[in-house]
């Protein structure tokens, strides 16, 4: 599904390299876990994932089902099945919800080469997942996450992927800012959505969100680079330790 | 003797006196009315206003007054759908008013030609001040328009659209209308055509005593054509006034907004877009007058600018010494979509009363990359991506009207005019 080669990224502004050869595979219907201390490069590999304009990669390469999507823009990538949940889902005034929704599902159907949705499904298929999410259809009447709290933001970014049902989906830290009830909720979204040929990559902090999304593997990030990959034991020994041998053990 | 250097005319002013001089004898009015088109083409002879007129400051508009077409009598303009199916349709076709109805649901209409030939509009061209420019070019050369007496308690239950089609030569109309005390109206102004016209359209409105007005001009002239609107209104007691205007075309367009609070507790929105494309010159200059104490204002202008296009919005809103708790709220929003285009705010504030809130705010900016980084991430392509954001940025000010009937057909504008040039 996913493979990155000795990935060098950095800040287009001012050059600043922020991942340092990383490398890391993930197979077709893996869920692998990401962990890693504060301003480790979790969140910029997201965003390089996604093609954001903002990074530059420098060295190395991003094969996703084999091929350099290097070369490709936020939305080529999103059409091919790669789908990112922010950390911090922006808010956009004056986009409609349910406008954006329909727009981003159609514009990935028709780089499929499939039919647009009629509205009848269309909105059928939104309220399906928003129920299933716990939802307020209300809330979808609103501009784009604008007043949205933490907590329903996140499951907005859970909605859009039940929606778009893509092929690689990479989580930042959905679960902070969720609480109790609300990260089963999303961690049932998720899981509803494992299949043999989707993967999941979680970025996450916490032990908790894993206890309800188990990984297959679990990889630790520090200073740009993976610097420990394990199976989940490695989790539950990182809550236990923190990462400080595992730094001093790369160093 | 106080000898003033003349500097030499302008084609466009040449142009002007001779149309003058050619037309004269066929247009309509009394000799009172004659009197007040000769003082207006005097104004016109001592010259068009240039940058050093403070209220033309980023207009120079002695300049930017290129090509003043000949008025053609013969050419065609058609009546137009109407922006709200249902409207009551006035038109006014290559400057001359169709038959309309003499009266509906309450309104009274009357041909401006009329009021013209027997003198009663003759005090109404009268211009105001010696910058006004549009109203001494309406002044020489209005032909016809409508009178609109709206009666006390009426309240139209569909819009009124007058509509000004031009076919290019030239086109001067007027639009008086009178609103009685407690009536409710919607009236659309549209202001289109065919041809390289040079367009100039005055309207005054009158409001009665707790009278509710809602008015849209909707300008969008062709790329070739010079537009010059200007907007009176006097707001009674208690009244409330929304106006509401979009510019989505026109070479040289300037669109004066000129709105006195005269009444208690009036109240005055205003609500803006501009779309300008291409190399187009765009001014949007208003002066409000809060002159009695507790009246409400807000005015948002939204601009979109590309191409090597050019805006102005200049705000003036004048609170006098005796207008206490006055409350008036301005901005103007622009989102640069080109390094050649751009926009110049002036929001002023003159304030002579000491109890008031009054604010203005002025921001130029350019599409999030965030944001637009978002929606891509979604499978949105660029383009449509950029189309979204241009939309929403402009759609909330046309969703403030908060009436399905007005804001779709107007959205509808939008997305053809980001068709073609977003
Ligand atoms: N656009 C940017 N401009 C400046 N610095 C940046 C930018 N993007 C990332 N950084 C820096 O790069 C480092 C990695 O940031 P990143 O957001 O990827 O960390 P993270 O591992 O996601 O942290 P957290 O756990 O706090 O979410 C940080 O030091 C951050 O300040
Ligand atoms: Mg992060």
């Amino acid at each position: 599904m996913l493979e990155i080669r000795n990935l060098h990224a950095r800040i287009a502004d001012d050059g600043t390299e922020i991942i340092r050869g990383l490398n890391l595979t993930v197979r077709d219907g893996e869920v692998a876990a990401i962990m890693g201390p504060n301003g480790s490069g979790k969140s910029t590999l997201s965003y390089v994932l996604a093609g954001r304009e903002d990074y530059e990669v420098t060295e190395g390469d991003i094969l996703y089902n084999g091929h350099s999507i290097l070369e490709m823009d936020p939305a080529e990538r999103a059409a091919a099945g790669i789908f990112l949940a922010f950390q911090y889902p922006m808010e956009i005034p004056g986009v409609a919800t349910m406008e954006f929704l329909k727009t981003a599902l159609n514009a990935q159907r028709k780089a499929r080469g499939e039919e647009p949705l009629k509205i009848p499904d269309f909105l059928k298929r939104v309220k399906q997942a928003a129920g299933s999410l716990s939802m307020d259809m209300a809330m979808l009447k609103r501009p784009l996450n604008v007043g949205f709290s933490g907590g329903e933001k996140k499951r907005a970014e859970i909605l859009q992927m039940k929606l778009l049902e893509p092929k690689l989906c990479v989580l930042d830290e959905t679960d902070s800012g969720l609480d109790i009830d609300a990260l089963k909720i999303v961690a049932d979204g998720v899981n509803s959505l494992r299949a043999p040929d989707r993967s999941v990559v979680v970025i996450t902090h916490y032990q908790r969100l894993l206890d309800f999304i188990v990984p297959d593997t679990v990889h630790v990030l520090y200073k740009g680079q993976v610097i420990k990959s394990g199976d989940k034991s490695l989790a539950l020994e990182l809550e236990k330790h923190g990462y400080a041998g595992f730094i001093a053990e790369a160093a | 003797m106080n000898v003033s250097v003349q500097p030499q005319r302008t084609p466009a002013e040449n142009a002007l006196v001779e149309a003058f001089a050619e037309r004269v004898a066929s247009l309509p009015g009394d000799p009172s009315v004659m009197l007040r088109r000769d003082a207006a083409i005097e104004a016109i002879k001592a010259g068009l206003p240039t940058r050093r007129i403070e209220s033309w400051h980023y207009t120079d508009f002695r300049r930017l007054l290129a090509k003043v077409p000949p008025h053609d009598p013969t050419a065609v303009a058609a009546v137009i759908a109407p922006l709200v199916a249902g409207s009551t349709v006035l038109s006014i076709l290559n400057g001359v008013s169709a038959r309309a109805p003499a009266a509906f649901s309450g309104v009274t209409v009357r041909r401006l030609e009329e009021m013209l030939l027997d003198g009663s509009f003759a005090a109404a061209l009268e211009a105001q001040g010696d910058d006004d420019a549009v109203g001494a070019i309406n002044a020489a050369f209005a032909a016809d328009g409508y009178f609109l007496d709206v009666a006390a308690g009426a309240a139209p239950e569909a819009p009124i659209e007058v509509q000004n089609v031009q076919a290019g030569g030239q086109t001067h109309v007027r639009l008086p209308v009178r609103v009685g005390d407690g009536a409710k109206v919607t009236l659309v102004e549209r202001q289109t055509g065919s041809g390289a016209a040079l367009v100039s359209s005055i309207s005054h409105l009158d409001i009665g005593e707790g009278a509710e007005v809602r008015w849209l001009i909707v300008q969008d002239q062709p790329e070739d054509a010079t537009h010059l609107g200007q907007f009176n209104a006097r707001l009674g007691k208690d009244s409330k006034l929304t106006l509401f205007f979009l510019n989505t075309g026109g070479k040289l367009v300037r669109q004066e907004i000129r709105v006195v609070a005269a009444g208690e507790g009036s109240s005055f929105t205003l609500r803006g877009v501009n779309l300008l494309a291409g190399d187009s010159h765009t001014d949007v200059t208003m002066v409000l007058d809060h002159a009695v104490p507790a009246t409400v204002s807000t005015e948002v202008v939204r601009n979109v600018v590309t191409g090597r296009a050019r805006g102005v919005f200049q705000g003036r809103i004048n609170v006098f010494q005796v207008a206490q708790k006055t409350d008036a709220k301005m901005a103007c929003n622009t989102l640069l979509l080109s390094d050649d285009g751009e926009f110049s705010a002036k929001p002023e504030l003159e304030i002579f009363a000491d109890d008031v809130a009054c604010g203005h705010g002025a921001t130029v900016t350019e599409i999030d990359r965030n944001h637009l980084f978002y929606l891509m991430a979604r499978g949105i392509d660029e383009k449509t991506a950029r189309g979204l954001l241009v939309k929403a940025f402009v759609a909330e000010v046309i969703e403030e009207l908060d009436d399905e009937a007005l804001v779709e057909p107007l959205e509808a504008m939008l997305d053809a005019w980001f068709a073609e040039h977003g």
